[in-house]
């Protein structure tokens, strides 16, 4: 049971507090990053008993890398997730514009940051459209992007034509995305950023003064210390190999500005409010179709960028790129994230751990030696878990919402 | 039809269903255009082109479903569409004020005298009553001048219902002018200063709470009370 509290108690604290009650939070079934984060240390624990490799400065390097294509399209499903949609397109579309990226670059010589740039116009405009067509049409964005996984899947496989195999690539540019690390004086220099970083919000916890009890506070430090925390330790592991990949960074780069985006910003409340009651946020005055729209738009064009990426890894293109499991894994790791299907619920960094599970689980099977057979079977069974876990943690929240009554 | 409400006071809008109430509330809260008429506020003719257009001219909706965002915390469903943005520096403007929101925030509940557990706790985690509280904050927060609640008791069980004739009176206390459509003969003697009464959207009768039983309005609702003074 929370204390119940006279509002005029609460006056004068200040804002690194706005979230408070996150603890209690935790009781009442809003489970945030727990399980996603207890995921992670599970499966880092059993693939590291299961194979000593797994956990080496190499591998992690390797497992940073295989992490691009699919953390940056889980970002992007997870956007349209918020606000109750789905986007089942996000791989075909990824292929389509890895085509239009190649084609440009290797056929028409045009320079790799322009045709990766249209690349990522062209993913904005097909996201713009399956947006339309939801919200003028009304259609389920269910069925609107899964016809929309169709449509680019043959897109793709037109524009590949009659190639047998591969379209190569060698754009400087494109090609070093995915193979470039950070000098070891880069790091450095990153690690100082982040502590001076730490530093600056750790004296603003400090100034709050007299306020929280020293429980919250502690909280408030350990929060804070967490992410400079990981930071660091993930940039020493990756530094004992080859240094960190600048992928990798791209990739907590877009998950920081989608963070911004979502939960410091009007736009963000607009989003979860579109998820959680599109009527309410209909009279509040908010444009909820073009909040709709703009998310489709948003989602594909991250889709397109994941298959740059997955061109950069390749060196080049097939009628395959974005296919297979891709668009299942990302919307998994949205959900194994936190993320809820219904609409409303979730966070950006949970769609990144979210990813980085299913990435290890890949990478941990691969160096088993299982195939890919048995990889598809244990991702289902995570998102299995993952979905029990909400529904767990949603009747717990349906429950402690009653009791407060 | 005539209607005229004034600051600080309760009225009370009854009549069957189908009698034109919720047309009069949704013209009044910009839903809707009508077709005839028009609406006065502060003595000035004022078109309500929009929900939105409405709230802006002081006249907030308190609707039956409150139009809550359930997983949004209490802050984020009072300032809805209309949050509060840093000031200071160029590209703080973009981001959320949540110092000034919550501060805000606590102001309300503070006027309305209202217990909310916790200001970040997501609505989901709300009472019926407490929910009531926070779609009757909004008013505050924003400064309305007329506030429409539209069945605010319907749900509600007899405590809940006690606290929420206890906001609407104090919201009646800051000077507002309360628009109360119901059903419910306990909040209309609770509550109204004046009762009118709608019929196939025509105004029927005009009571004074004081002065009449709930027979009395029972009957003018139904329309049995002329059928009664003419045998």
């Amino acid at each position: 049971m929370m204390a119940r509290t006279e509002p005029s108690q609460q006056s004068g604290r200040q804002s690194l507090l706005a979230d408070e009650g996150m603890l209690s939070r935790l009781q009442h079934g809003e489970l945030g990053f727990v399980p996603v984060i207890l995921a992670l240390v599970v499966v880092f624990l059993v693939f590291h008993f299961a194979n000593p490799y797994f956990l080496t400065p190499r591998n992690m390097s390797n497992l940073t890398l295989q992490l691009g294509v699919l953390g940056i399209m889980a970002l992007g499903v997870s956007l349209v997730l918020f606000i109750g949609e789905i986007d089942l397109s996000a791989g075909s579309v990824s292929g389509a514009c890895a085509v239009v990226l190649v084609l440009l670059s290797a056929k028409l010589g045009v320079p790799g940051l322009l045709a990766a740039f249209s690349a990522i116009v062209a993913g904005a405009a097909i996201g713009w459209i399956h947006g339309k067509c939801v919200t003028l049409i009304g259609a389920p964005s269910f069925i609107v992007t899964l016809t929309g996984l169709l449509v680019w899947q043959g897109v793709q496989r037109m524009l590949v034509g009659n190639q047998i195999g591969q379209m190569l690539i060698n754009d400087p540019l494109i090609t070093s995305i995915a193979s470039t690390f950070l000098p070891g004086w880069a790091s450095l220099a990153l690690i100082a950023a982040i502590l001076i970083a730490a530093g600056v919000k750790f004296r603003r916890i400090w100034r709050v003064g007299t306020g929280p009890e020293m429980a919250t506070r502690m909280y408030y430090f350990g929060q804070a210390a967490l992410y400079p925390a990981l930071a660091i330790v993930i940039f020493i592991v990756l530094s004992q190999h080859a240094g960190v990949p600048v992928l990798l960074l791209m990739l907590v780069t877009l998950a920081l500005l989608l963070t911004i985006l979502t939960e410091h910003t009007p736009f963000g409340t607009h989003i979860f409010a579109v998820g959680g009651n599109a009527e309410a946020a209909r009279r509040a005055g908010i444009n909820v179709a073009g909040i709709r729209v703009m998310l489709f738009s948003m989602c594909s064009a991250l889709a397109a960028l994941s298959g740059i990426v997955a061109v950069s890894r390749q060196y080049a293109v097939d009628s395959n790129t974005g296919g297979g499991n891709l668009i299942l894994d990302a919307i998994a790791a949205a959900v194994i994230g936190g993320t809820s299907l219904f609409g409303g619920r979730g966070r950006i960094i949970g769609s990144l751990l979210g990813a980085l599970v299913i990435g290890s689980v890949s990478n941990g099977l691969d160096l088993l030696g299982q195939t890919a057979n048995v990889k598809s079977i244990i991702t289902g069974l995570i998102l299995l878990a993952a979905v029990s876990v909400d529904m767990i943690a949603r009747k717990r929240r349906i429950q402690s919402g009653t009791a407060g009554a | 039809m005539g209607l005229s409400l004034h600051a600080g006071s309760v009225l009370a809008l009854l009549g069957d269903n189908g009698a034109g109430k919720s047309t009069l509330v949704k013209i009044v809260s910009g839903v809707h255009m009508p077709d005839a008429g028009g609406v006065r506020f502060d003595g000035a003719r004022v078109e309500l082109r929009s929900p939105r257009h409405a709230s802006q001219c002081g006249i907030e909706t308190v609707y039956q479903d409150l139009a809550l965002c359930e997983n949004l915390n209490v802050i984020q469903n009072l300032f809805l569409g209309r949050e509060k943005r840093q000031t200071r520096g160029l590209l703080r403007r973009l981001f959320l004020d949540r110092n000034a929101m919550r501060e805000e925030a606590e102001r309300a509940f503070a006027v309305l005298g209202s217990r909310i557990p916790s200001l970040t706790s997501p609505v989901s985690a709300l009472s019926g009553g407490q929910r009531q509280a926070v779609a009757i904050a909004r008013a505050i927060v924003w400064r309305s001048r007329l506030v429409m609640l539209d069945e605010p008791t319907a749900a509600l069980g007899v405590e809940q219902t006690a606290n929420v004739h206890r906001l609407i009176r104090r919201l009646r206390d800051q000077g507002v002018a309360v628009l109360l459509v119901t059903h419910n003969m306990v909040d209309v003697f609770a509550l109204a200063n004046r009762l009118v009464v709608l019929r196939r959207g025509r105004h029927i009768a005009e009571m004074d709470p004081g002065t009449c039983t709930p027979d009395d309005v029972v009957g003018a609702i139904t329309g049995s009370a002329y059928a009664e003074t003419a045998t």
